[in-house]
């Protein structure tokens, strides 16, 4: 039943990544009838497989490939080769992330019109309106069964959402809630309900919380449309003297280069790999690589605004008990600039395990002040502060002269912090610590970024050609029948968690993909 | 070196050093190492194994100086100091310092000239000498940029708190899947807010 395509099939459409975008976009398309081959440079673990440990968990699914970092983010000093926390898996990141599921505000569609010409920033409106996306949007909830929509109940408060809670009450914030989460609150397509088992971040063994990995491919591949190639890492995208895609070349699970023919190849390895693939597939007709015209593939990477505050208080909280981020207030998500900065922040509910929390509390410090915190692990809470940050053409992934094993240049991700990531990010530390120690907290600690969870922008959606490398369709405005179909496409990042757009995105590009292929424009 | 790298040993960090009395139960030794002297109850045997009779554990050296291990344990108490915590788990998160240093000859070499130059700067004595906490810790910073103190650093921070028998002292109680998760345990249990 489930599908096997010959290498020479030419009328294939070619997924590079199995995650939110490559694993969404290859089910729709099966499921309108198009074959579709999916690429995944990881491995396949089913949800039984996953492991209850953060180490354990990270070395099985995490990209741990060279990388390499440059720029003044803490990041290039603390983790100079993990400049980002994402998969290598059938599923991709949605096998390690936490389920929060939000719409982007309108105004977050038209940065550019809202906030103004911002020194540094290379802020431009995206071509597609809320409006325009909504339906989209409305679909994607029901695909992943996002909680508090569709009529779908909330997934209870665990310890930490309540500290949440009581401290949104003292400050005065009116919209908090158990959030909006792709987790199951309630039995619901064939998968069971949360069962608060605190590794969300881990892979939900559960299989509650929506991933690609057991929703969209195996439905894509019961139509017998679909096939999944696991262990197979694209190393470049072939083309004909016309200029149009005509395959891409991988290394297999044994590092043997492969070749396999496409009518249409979309992208999504996620931000960081997306353009290193597009920059490696460089040609005498191309020589600045793939969709390139624009000289913005790679750039304006973001990574959101992020930190976390974390408070120790008198008695125990046990905040890594249950769901690890289903708590949010969303007060500070709106536009004001009277706060200091462009763009809005969310505060989410998050929890550490000890062992990821004494990596990433404060990287590199050691001694009494540091070790004193972990030993009130127990009677910790914490939050997740992610907010928008802003483009900017200087952060952005290059190829690295360093190498893979298959010869592959790796990718360099060059980031600054901008002023106003700055000033929010101060603001949004001191707005959490307020807000922990308005309920009795004794300690609290602004927790610096982590590696990155949420990478888009390095291959953004444009009106004009000149500013972007993609359509309002994903389609590369150079080249008709390759695509980027993954977060890379974002032309500015909204102060919400990423994933239910891209969702949202891979579901109305299929429509379009089918519409061309069923017209023969591509 | 990123901390992260360390994680690919995360299996060796289970496993214990060899208790020379099985049986003890947590709770003795906890109590125990709380009235003693931390890490100064450390003695070196004829056979060049580290004994510490309150905790009742032994650990065999391989590649280091017996005496460099027991400096390194007193520097990984320096560097993440628990008062809660035995030895027992900061010798076990060295050990793997000693495995790297047989099969390593640099990494053995950088461990040793570190470990010597401590000791050289903590005067007679060495670095285990120093009776007070803030004076070893004073001595730590005058080398907290070298590559030694780094690694050091760097690697502890996962193979000490990636210690699963080490969970509990924190109130961390790890893998939840196999006891049906938190839902009848907890998750929402908590009652002073
Ligand atoms: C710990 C964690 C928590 C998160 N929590 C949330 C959350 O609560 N809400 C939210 O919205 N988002 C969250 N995210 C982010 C979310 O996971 C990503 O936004 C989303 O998965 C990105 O989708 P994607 O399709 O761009 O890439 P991914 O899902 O990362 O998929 C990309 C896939 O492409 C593969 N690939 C890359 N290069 C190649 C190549 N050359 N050849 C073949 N395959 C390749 C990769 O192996 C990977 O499987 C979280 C992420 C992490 C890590
Ligand atoms: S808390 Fe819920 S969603 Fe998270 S891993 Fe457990 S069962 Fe899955």
């Amino acid at each position: 039943m489930v599908a096997k395509f010959d290498q020479n099939d030419d009328g294939v459409v070619v997924i590079i990544g199995s995650g939110a975008g490559g694993g969404t976009l290859g089910n729709e398309l099966a499921q309108k009838g198009i074959n579709v081959v999916i690429l995944e440079a990881g491995q396949r673990h089913e949800y039984e497989d996953f492991i209850n440990d953060e180490w354990a968990s990270f070395s099985q699914l995490a990209w741990t490939d060279n990388r390499t970092t440059s720029g003044s983010w803490r990041v290039a000093k603390n983790f100079p080769n993990l400049p980002a926390w994402i998969v290598k898996a059938v599923g991709g990141s949605t096998t390690h992330w936490a389920g929060a599921s939000l719409r982007f505000q309108a105004h977050e569609f038209k940065t550019l019109t809202t906030y103004g010409h911002v020194p540094g920033a290379n802020l431009l409106d995206w071509p597609i309106t809320l409006a325009e996306m909504e339906p989209y949007y409305a679909r994607a909830e029901e695909k992943m069964g996002v909680t508090r929509t569709g009529n779908r109940p909330g997934l209870p408060g665990n310890n930490n959402f309540k500290v949440l809670k009581a401290g949104a009450d003292k400050l005065g914030y009116k919209e908090c809630h158990t959030g909006n989460m792709a987790i199951n609150s309630i039995e619901r397509d064939n998968r069971n309900s949360c069962q608060q088992t605190g590794f969300c971040f881990q892979g939900c063994k559960w299989g509650a919380k929506w991933s690609t990995l057991y929703t969209e491919i195996p439905k894509g591949e019961a139509t017998g449309k679909l096939e999944v190639r696991p262990q197979s890492h694209v190393l470049r995208i072939e083309h004909d003297a016309s200029g149009k895609v005509t395959g891409v070349v991988y290394a297999d699970k044994d590092g043997k280069e492969q070749r396999q023919k496409a009518r249409v190849v979309a992208v999504a390895g996620n931000s960081i790999e997306s353009p290193r693939i597009l920059l490696n597939s460089h040609s005498a007709m191309f020589p600045d690589g793939l969709a390139n015209s624009s000289g913005q593939v790679g750039r304006n990477y973001m990574r959101h605004m992020t930190g976390s505050v974390y408070g120790v208080f008198e008695k125990p909280v046990h905040m890594y008990r249950g769901t690890t981020m289903a708590g949010i207030i969303r007060d500070e998500a709106r536009f004001d600039p009277s706060r200091g900065f462009v763009g809005g922040y969310e505060m989410e509910t998050l929890s550490l395990g000890l062992p990821f929390m004494a990596a990433f509390l404060d990287p590199g410090a050691w001694g009494r002040e540091f070790t004193s915190a972990l030993d009130g692990y127990s009677n910790m809470a914490g939050m997740w502060l992610v907010g928008e940050d802003m483009p900017q053409e200087t952060n952005r992934i290059t190829l690295s002269s360093f190498k893979d094993k298959y010869g592959m240049p790796v990718a360099d991700v060059h980031f600054d912090d901008h002023p106003n990531d700055i000033a929010m990010r101060n603001y949004a530390y001191k707005q959490g610590m307020a807000l922990y120690e308005s309920v009795g907290a004794i300690r609290t600690f602004p927790t610096p970024p982590y590696p990155s969870t949420h990478n888009l922008g390095t291959n953004r959606m444009s009106e004009n050609a000149r500013d972007g490398v993609v359509n309002k369709h994903g389609q590369t405005h150079d080249i008709k029948n390759l695509f980027v179909s993954d977060g890379s496409q974002f032309t500015s990042g909204g102060a919400e968690n990423p994933t239910l757009t891209i969702v949202s995105l891979a579901i109305r590009q299929a429509e379009f993909i089918a519409e061309q292929m069923r017209t023969k424009t591509i | 070196m990123s901390d992260h790298n360390h994680g690919h040993n995360h299996a060796d960090t289970h496993h214990h050093a060899h208790p020379a009395k099985p049986g003890f139960s947590r709770r003795t030794f906890l109590r125990r190492s709380s009235e003693i002297t931390l890490a100064a109850a450390i003695t070196i045997t004829a056979g060049g194994a580290l004994l510490n009779e309150s905790e009742a554990w032994a650990l065999e050296v391989k590649a280091l100086k017996p005496e460099t291990m027991k400096t390194l344990i007193l520097m990984a108490r320096d560097i993440y100091p628990h008062d809660k915590v035995p030895d027992r788990f900061y010798a076990i998160a060295v050990k793997a310092y000693d495995a790297k240093a047989a099969a390593d000859p640099q990494f053995k070499s950088m461990l040793e000239t570190g470990i010597a130059g401590l000791d050289t700067a903590a005067g007679a004595g060495g670095y285990v000498g120093v009776a007070w906490e803030a004076q070893r810790v004073a001595l730590l910073h005058q080398i907290s940029s070298t590559p030694m103190f780094e690694t050091v650093r760097s690697g502890l921070v996962v193979s000490l708190y990636n210690q699963q028998e080490l969970w509990p002292i924190f109130g961390y109680e790890g893998e939840s899947y196999s006891k049906g998760g938190y839902i009848h345990r907890g998750f929402d249990d908590i009652d002073w807010l």
